[in-house]
């Protein structure tokens, strides 16, 4: 049952006068804050800024194939960037984007509580990132790392002659800031839950961070040691995964792999849990089937310990353990079909409305089903095997992290922007944001599936001249793409002084952090708030009065 | 409802007025939970742990299948009293640090001064012992990639005189020692770790805290301190142990 | 167990407190598997059993630290899944891992 929408007035709307971004002022109140949500900003900030030089990577990789000789970018140059593309967007975007941000704003409020667990350590987590990205600018400008994201041995530790030690480093750092912002995500969410809230009382939100957790603090501290060790063997020369000593260049990508596969799900679990939250306030029904889409995050999380292998199909493996793990593979694409089926069976007779937030939830939708459905064949063995290091793998991951999670993530940015600033975005211009996402996203990506399928190998600055048509066409996607980001970047700047007030629950939305002021106050909650309704129910917040809701700063 | 509502956070609150120590951080309700939550995230922190120890084992089960003449060889070329003197140490460290928590949990100061600065000491006297066996294997050419010589090998030891292995078996135990000295490595790298954090908590109980009901640190640090004795427990056999009996 | 008279307060929770006793009886153990499993090492023991008896100390030796030191035979649900979580992870890792290195050498089909 939906309900009917009736969204408040915002004419009247005031902006509180206390709030977590006035109530201290300076630098200092900023740079050695506990409070999540100032940290939360704090990690906005920065993860924009490395958005944008990893976006800056993007445009001139898309340049460089606008013809197929090596005329912009020479062959070792090509190399760097896409490098810096890789491992700037993996673990400086893509990781901590919306659990560092958005997680990290609503998750204490979702489950009433006043921080996280651990501000401290949530405070060294950012100091962490920050660390690593300065490493990494500093490898961009001393003369780049032209490994790949993926640190493959033995070229990141014989053959190359570029700062790999110092990104190596910086990506296990940045592993620990992952680490802690996941550390804290579980120990809140099972120590901090408000009086009432239950675990299946919890926003789809909160369960996806958990399962994604879980992820960070299991499979993060696998890279960190496959570094330490690569790091290691470049810089002294032990044994490990060098074959002319004996080792086995194979273990590295099995313990990479280990890590680099679940990451793949601690990127993109947040984002559904976005899909989720939007999904049901703008249809105003509960989401179909919680307990489902629930345990589905946890099964996707446990399912991806198993399935790493299926990176490595034609690397050398045993033909009998690929088997197995094409199986395995096989069986992610179950819980990522429970949530697909039940986010449209929430839209099914649900009051939808189409606010900006939910057009790039459709988009997720829609281009979160291609990419996963790309993954069940290169899952597949004999597709593998043909589709393997060509664009067909750009494009399905592009699919899954940039169609998947960035829309997510903007998804998220808007839902939440009125409640992290107190302000509106303006709806119009942000609406056409994310149509020219769209558009521009599909047209940059689509080309890439069928220059894979034709045989376009990945990694190469250089091509034959008859695939430049696609080509062009993916180049002129990325201009649009680039239009579509730089937009939310110009208008979500200008709202935070001229966009119209917000007020408490702009959305009409159930969860708690709704129920409070926009911006909150630093403790988030003048009382502990005592939860005596269950997630998504809709008309619990249309019966009840103004006076009735106890939790309102 | 509502008047149960009322009546419930006003308990609540006639609670966080009733008791305040000055360690109960703002977003905790009780010291209780505060505990609670600490205690959960030391141990999270050590899952986090396992996996990274675990990468490691994980490379060392797999080279040991594949060249277990040179792991024997390896390990015979350590020196076993060595291994044992510090499991010892390192057990009844463990031991000392339980009896500092105990101490903390009872409130007897001097106690816990005295626990913690004997687990300092036996601490120390492990690094110490590892920091002489690394040297004598700088000494002996064991050190892959900077110094090392598979000549050792070749032609067996006075305690193992069949370890006599082909050159190319012998290469081999480059693998080992790799795995030797990143697992040793990385394991004293957390007892430097280990050893300075308890230095401060050390400075911060002569100080007089952690005997006032708060503690919580001193008890997360000994399950830390714990963990690293168990990681030391299992590269014993696995390193030191290894066919000895040839 | 141990002088009760801030029992009364609340900072004092329920939590079981060990008492040294144990704490000895354990770290005595504790020495006395590891001259076990040394002594162990120096026997010839037939096939594998000599790697088997060395880890079986080993896995005895973590349980005592784990279940006596670390509290955890006294410690809530959580706290055991938690260390059940790791352990299950670390085999996954080992096991899946295996499925490769075992069966490479079998060839192809």
């Amino acid at each position: 049952m939906s309900t009917i929408v009736t969204l408040p007035d915002q004419s009247t709307a005031t902006l509180p006068k206390v709030s977590y971004l006035n109530k201290e002022y300076g630098i200092k109140s900023w740079l050695l804050t506990g409070d999540h949500k100032r940290i939360a900003m704090l990690y906005l900030i920065s993860i924009t800024f490395f958005f944008f030089i990893g976006g800056a990577m993007a445009g001139l990789i898309r340049l460089e194939l606008l013809t197929p000789q090596s005329d912009l970018l020479a062959a070792d140059t090509y190399n760097k960037v896409f490098t810096a593309h890789g491992i700037i967007m993996v673990f400086l975007f893509l990781v901590p984007s919306v659990p560092a941000t958005i997680g990290n704003f609503v998750i204490p409020i979702m489950v009433g509580a006043k921080d996280l667990a651990f501000p401290k350590i949530n405070l060294l987590s950012w100091y962490l990132y920050i660390a690593a990205g300065c490493m990494l600018l500093w490898t961009l400008i001393a003369g780049g790392v032209d490994t790949g994201w993926t640190f493959t041995t033995p070229l990141s530790t014989h053959y190359l002659n570029t700062h790999v030690i110092t990104a190596g480093l910086a990506v296990f750092i940045a592993g620990f800031s992952s680490i802690f912002t996941g550390l804290n995500f579980i120990v809140t969410i099972h120590r901090m839950r408000a009086p009432g809230m239950t675990w299946f009382r919890l926003p789809l939100f909160v369960w996806s961070h958990y399962a994604a957790s879980i992820l960070m603090v299991l499979g993060t501290p696998v890279l960190a040691i496959t570094l330490v060790l690569v790091v290691l063997e470049r810089a002294i020369g032990i044994g490990v995964f060098d074959p002319t000593k004996g080792g086995d260049p194979l273990l590295f990508q099995h313990l990479f792999w280990f890590y680099s596969h679940p990451a793949v799900y601690i990127m993109i679990l947040p984002g559904m849990g976005v899909i989720s939250e939007v999904m049901s306030t703008f249809s105003r029904k509960r989401v179909f089937g919680y307990t489902a889409v629930a345990f589905s995050s946890v099964a996707i999380a446990v399912f991806g310990f198993f399935v790493w292998a299926h990176h490595m199909f034609v690397m050398g493996i045993s033909n009998y353990s690929a088997l197995v793990f094409s199986l395995l593979t096989m069986l992610v694409a179950v819980p990522s079909a429970i949530k697909i089926f039940n986010w449209s069976a929430t839209l099914y007779k649900g009051s939808i409305t189409f606010e900006t937030p939910m057009l790039y939830a459709f988009g997720f939708i829609g281009l979160f089903t291609i990419g996963g459905l790309t993954g069940v064949f290169l899952g597949s063995m004999g597709m593998d095997i043909h589709l393997t290091e060509t664009y067909f793998i750009v494009a399905h991951f592009h699919f899954v992290m940039v169609g998947g999670m960035l829309m997510a993530y903007l998804s998220g940015v808007h839902f939440w922007w009125p409640k992290m600033t107190g302000r509106m975005y303006p709806e119009g211009v942000s609406k056409l944001a994310a149509v020219i996402t769209f558009v521009g996203f599909i047209l940059t990506f689509f080309p890439q599936f069928l220059l894979g399928y034709l045989g376009m190998p990945r990694r190469y600055a250089a091509y034959p001249a008859e695939f430049q048509v696609l080509n062009v066409f993916s180049s002129a996607g990325a201009s649009v793409l680039g239009v579509g980001y730089l937009l939310p970047l110009l208008y979500l700047t200008w709202s935070l002084k001229y966009g119209k007030i917000a007020g408490p629950n702009p959305w009409r939305a159930t969860g708690l952090e709704w129920q409070i002021q926009s911006p909150p106050l630093t403790e988030n909650f003048v009382e502990t708030p005592i939860v005596t309704h269950e997630a998504y129910d809709y008309d619990w917040l249309e019966s009840k009065t103004p006076s009735e809701v106890p939790t309102v700063g | 409802m509502d008047s149960h509502t009322l009546a419930a956070q006003t308990s609540e609150t006639a609670h966080i007025e009733h008791e305040h120590p000055a360690f109960l951080r703002h977003h905790f309700v009780t010291v209780e939970q505060q505990r609670e939550t600490a205690t959960f995230g030391m141990w999270l922190f050590l899952l986090t742990e396992i996996m990274f120890f675990g990468g490691l084992f994980c490379a060392y089960l797999i080279f040991r299948n594949w060249y277990y003449p040179a792991f024997v060889a390896g390990s015979h070329s350590l020196h076993l009293w060595a291994g044992t003197l510090n499991t010892t140490l390192l057990i009844i460290s463990s031991f000392t640090m339980a009896m500092a928590v105990h101490a903390a949990e009872t409130r007897v100061r001097k106690a816990l001064i005295g626990w913690m600065i004997a687990t300092i000491i036996l601490g120390c006297a492990f690094l110490c012992v590892k920091a002489y066996e690394w040297h004598d294997e700088w000494v002996e050419h064991h050190v892959p990639g900077l110094n090392f010589s598979p000549a050792g090998f070749t032609h067996g030891t006075k305690a193992y005189p069949d370890d006599k292995l082909p050159i190319d078996m012998a290469e081999k135990t480059q693998v080992y020692f790799s795995l030797y000295f990143a697992m040793t490595g990385m394991h004293a790298l957390h007892m430097i770790i280990g050893v300075s954090l308890l230095t401060l908590l050390l400075i911060q109980a002569y100080g007089g805290k952690y005997v006032e009901g708060h503690v919580a640190p001193i008890e997360n640090f000994g399950l830390y301190w714990h963990f690293v004795d168990i990681v030391w427990i299992f590269l014993f056999p696995l390193l030191y142990l290894i066919s000895r009996h040839q | 167990m141990s002088e009760p008279k801030h029992v009364d307060e609340p900072t004092q929770h329920e939590e079981h407190i060990v008492t040294p006793k144990v704490y000895l009886v354990i770290g005595g153990t504790l020495l006395i598997f590891t001259g076990l499993t040394v002594a162990a090492s120096l026997v010839d023991l037939p096939g594998d059993l000599n790697a088997v008896v060395a880890l079986a100390i080993a896995c005895v030796k973590m349980t005592l630290v784990v279940l006596f030191f670390m509290h955890v035979k006294y410690s809530s649900k959580l706290t055991r899944l938690t260390v059940a979580a790791g352990f299950l992870t670390f085999a996954a890792m080992i096991m899946m891992t295996m499925t490769d290195y075992i069966s490479r050498a079998w060839g192809r089909w």
